[in-house]
């Protein structure tokens, strides 16, 4: 079975300007977004408390709210949890030291109501743990992003490093701008999702930077631009083939794995999609527009000798 | 022809059996049971083992085993209702000594233990159960030792009969006015003699014209109240947690002032923040030989003077009400060898009010026993009127008695220890009786059982089908060689599954989903090389040519690839907490065992089927 012709070339590059300019749009929509709607943080971030409860029948949200209201927690955000019957409450951070013992009184107050109340989970962040997780979040994108930089430098040439570095970079901004622009929560699962996707993001690129450079070899009468075209042509049925299978695994969990991983999946979705097209129009093109060339490619050793000492 | 050389085949070959052996403990489930281990230095042996069988068939109460294992014993039960009854008779008769804890054993046949194979531990969101990270107020447990220091100065300072105009806590250290250079010559020797904590130096200079000197706590000693502090409530956590009776508890130091606790299974999440909420301290009194402690229980005619306590093994004992030194007296204590008979000991050093009221008392009462009494404040709510009250629970407990030999100072010690375990246990509580910093909950996340149930059910459901999607998918495209993929793909998951329970990692929910995206992510590299042996085809190369070129020139992508991934893997757990570092730990073994299954696996079993073949055409 095929869904790729081998016969195939797409003459990628022919549009790349156009996509240039659909990515800068989609990079420039995502920034405002996320200037003016901002990421809608999770606890993890923002510190506070989470509390998810399941009533034994259905349960109407306003008088969960007057229950929490009475017993004082006025501020409580109460919403319903996939079914009515499941609610989670969100208590913003009280700046003091009791807060470890918010979820306690609020279970109280729930089931003063007479009401069956099953716990089903709690999270209280504190303020301080939450500032950290953001700053160490950030922080583990950019080392990431810079670890990779210098693996593919050394592994490859610093234009393809830069090329590959704003691939993943455009995957990140748009990733999280679509979390921006539909409003979903942001957890660590999501930031944890980010990165995989920048790693996915580049194993799509550095497999056809791999071809660019034994093509370059190959390919001695070539221009650079037909080079990276035929290359791109040669691994498209690979790039469709691990996206897809990728791709199913995530829906699976996506539907089927519960709200815990519902926005890790999410996340994972968006970045192969647009993983897989910014190695084509991001990485490709930026390396080409820098002008990589046969010269920075010819070999110091014959690439047959690396592969055959190994399995 | 392709053919690897035999010792390839071999190693594919016990790869995979290895991995089965490691990963099998994880399909035998596990039994109910009732764990018990140890409070402190009680001892697990086949005579408790016995008492234990006697009990349960006293009760009738049906067993499947009780076996002993290292600094515990297990119970195994076929159903719920004789554990939990089990249970029951356990803590009536052990509580004493041993926590008595429902667990769920692993139910690995003997011969898989004795390979030290177990199945995988897993984390708090599926099983159930409560994460609490703490902090030490490193700020407070600083000021408290100044503040302890600037005492003993002034305590000194007065004994020596040093006249000072004051003696303050200042941000750069504790500062020392005095009348004049004598007595500030002799103060920087007294306090260079007596407090090796602090460094002294002169204050040149200044508005003040008196003389003045600085006495400050070194870096080094800085740290080690740090640590001192942060040590002292891990033992008091770990001393709370036993109370709980939770079967496998995690209290472990998170970087320089922070300490996780775990508790899985743990549903009362009030009652475990009451029990850790708990302050403690102790006190030296002496015992009152004069009246008899037993009559005085049973009678109640408690003499006057006197309180009555009891001992860790619950035997009552009369002890004088006026108190000789409390914990907040008390700087350190130290687990040692006696010098003189080489027996365990412990050091305890006071500080100069405490070091005078022992000295005092001590010299009048040489021969006597004098004991020490460890008190637990446990905060405690109550409903009254609707109204929530906070209450303090005082527990109070005798943890060592001895009789004094000679006249005691600011540094003694105590000797007739059993071992020098019995040592480090008495010096751990003495440590966690003096002053500890405060200590407060920053994060908790509790899961509840029912939600940890529905997680493991849609973790396993989702990868499940995720994991049939893909084999199917690959054997459809690539027919033959999508089968090898498939067998390849099996082989991957059986390897994490065994890395991950000889690792002793924890599985979690964001852990299966890095498992998952493994499953998606391993048949990459296979698809990497079929995709150019069909390239390799199609450029009318022989099929062995095209399996040869396609396995080699599809290595370099691969690797390169998968060291990317790994690279923002390893990231991920340097950086992530908890669950996440549960999500790269798979996804880092995924990257790593699916690099040898996908090529070496797969090259091993295309070489077996097509080797030796002569080929017209290839089924991928």
């Amino acid at each position: 079975m095929r869904l790729i012709k081998s016969d195939l070339n797409i003459r990628f590059m022919r549009y790349g300007p156009y996509m240039v300019v659909l990515s800068a749009l989609l990079v420039v929509a995502s920034l405002v977004s996320l200037a003016t709607r901002g990421l809608n943080f999770g606890l993890d971030f923002t510190g506070g408390t989470l509390i998810e409860v399941v009533y034994q029948k259905e349960v109407d949200l306003s008088d969960v709210r007057k229950t929490l209201a009475q017993a004082g927690f006025d501020q409580a955000v109460v919403q319903s949890f996939g079914t009515l019957s499941d609610i989670v409450i969100r208590l913003p951070s009280q700046g003091n030291e009791s807060n470890a013992q918010i979820s306690t009184r609020v279970l109280q107050a729930l089931r003063s109501g007479g009401a069956g109340v099953d716990m089903r989970r709690v999270e209280y962040v504190g303020p301080q743990v939450g500032n950290e997780l953001k700053e160490k979040g950030a922080l583990s994108v950019i080392y990431a992003v810079i670890g990779i930089l210098i693996y593919v430098w050394l592994r490859f040439e610093w234009r393809f490093s830069v090329g590959a570095i704003a691939a993943v970079i455009h995957d990140s901004i748009i990733t999280l701008g679509v979390f921006s622009f539909l409003h979903i929560n942001f957890d660590l699962t999501v930031l944890a999702a980010i990165l995989a996707v920048i790693g996915y993001s580049l194993n799509d690129t550095i497999v056809i930077f791999d071809r660019v450079r034994e093509n370059f070899r190959a390919m001695r009468k070539a221009s650079p631009r037909d080079v990276m075209t035929y290359s791109i042509n040669q691994t498209l049925a690979r790039t469709v083939m691990t996206a897809l299978t990728t791709l199913l695994v995530l829906i699976a969990l996506f539907f089927l794995g519960g709200e815990v991983v519902h926005g890790f999946a999410l996340a994972l979705i968006v970045g192969i999609f647009v993983g897989t097209y910014s190695s084509i129009y991001v990485a490709g093109i930026l390396a080409l527009w820098l002008g990589v060339s046969r010269h920075d490619m010819m070999p110091v050793k014959k690439e047959g000798d690396q592969a055959e000492s190994l399995p | 022809m392709n053919q690897y050389p035999l010792w390839k085949y071999c190693l594919v070959l016990a790869i995979l059996l290895v991995g089965l052996l490691y990963a099998a403990p994880n399909i035998f489930g596990e039994d109910y049971a009732v764990q018990i281990s140890p409070v402190r230095g009680a001892q697990i042996d086949e005579a408790l083992a016995g008492d234990i069988r006697g009990a349960l068939e006293a009760e009738n109460i049906q067993f499947k085993s009780i076996e002993l294992e290292p600094k515990r014993l297990m119970i195994r039960f076929e159903t719920a209702k004789p554990q939990l009854e089990a249970a029951d008779v356990l803590k009536e008769r052990f509580q004493d000594n041993y926590v008595v804890a429902l667990n769920l054993a692993p139910s690995t046949p003997a011969w898989l233990r004795d390979l030290n194979a177990k199945p995988m531990v897993l984390g708090l969101d599926l099983q159930g159960g409560v994460h609490f990270l703490m902090e030490v107020d490193m700020e407070a447990a600083v000021q408290q030792a100044q503040e302890r220091l600037v005492d003993d100065i002034r305590n000194r300072l007065r004994d020596e009969r040093i006249r000072y105009s004051s003696v303050a806590r200042r941000s750069d250290g504790i500062h020392v006015q005095l009348r004049s250079a004598e007595d500030r010559d002799r103060t920087v020797d007294l306090i260079e003699n007596n407090i090796p904590e602090v460094d002294v130096a002169t204050v040149a200079g200044g508005d003040s014209e008196g003389f003045e000197l600085r006495a400050y706590v070194t870096d080094k000693q800085l740290q080690q109240i740090k640590t001192t502090a942060l040590e002292q409530n891990l033992t008091i956590l770990r001393n709370r947690v036993n109370e709980l009776g939770v079967a496998e508890p995690i209290i472990q130091q998170q970087g320089a002032d922070r300490i996780v606790v775990e508790l899985p299974g743990v549903q009362d999440t009030a009652e475990a923040k009451r029990i850790i909420g708990a302050t403690a301290t102790l006190e030296y009194r002496m015992v009152d030989e004069q009246h008899d402690p037993v009559t005085a229980e049973q009678t109640g005619n408690i003499p006057p003077e006197d309180r009555l306590y009891h001992t860790r093994e619950g035997r009552p004992i009369l002890l004088k009400k006026r108190l000789i030194v409390s914990g907040d007296q008390l700087i350190d204590a130290a687990a040692t060898f006696d010098q003189q008979s080489g027996s365990p000991a412990v050091v305890v050093r006071l500080n100069s009010a405490g070091a005078r009221r022992m000295a005092d008392v001590s010299s009048d009462n040489v021969g006597n026993r004098m004991a020490v009494v460890f008190i637990e404040n446990k905060p405690e709510t109550h409903m009254v009127d609707g109204k929530e009250v906070r209450t303090t629970k005082k527990i109070e407990q005798v943890i060592n008695v001895a009789v004094i030999r000679e006249p005691l100072g600011a540094r003694f010690q105590t000797t007739g220890l059993d071992s020098i375990d019995e040592a480090q246990t008495l010096a751990l509580l003495l440590r966690a009786g003096a002053l500890a910093a405060p200590m407060q909950i920053i994060e908790e996340r509790t899961v509840g059982p029912s939600l940890g149930k529905d997680n493991i059910r849609t973790g396993f459901q989702a990868a499940a089908i995720g994991f049939i999607a893909v084999v199917v998918f690959m054997a459809l495209y690539y027919s033959v060689f999508g089968l090898i993929a498939d067998l390849a793909l099996m082989f991957n998951l059986v390897l994490i599954m065994a890395l991950l329970s000889v690792l002793g990692a924890t599985l979690t929910m964001p852990g299966i989903a890095g498992i998952v995206l493994t499953v998606g992510m391993a048949v990459d590299a296979n698809v990497l090389i079929f995709e150019r042996i069909r390239e390799e085809l199609g450029n009318g190369n022989s099929p062995h040519a095209s399996i040869r070129a396609g396995y080699e020139k599809a290595f370099s992508s691969i690797a390169d690839a998968n060291i990317t991934t790994l690279i923002a893997a390893i990231v991920l757990f340097m950086f992530g907490t908890g669950p996440i570092k549960g999500f790269a730990v798979t996804l880092s073994l995924g990257i790593i065992t699916s690099m040898f299954t996908a090529i070496m696996g797969t090259r091993a079993a295309v070489n077996l089927i097509f080797g030796t073949r002569r080929l017209k055409s290839l089924p991928v």
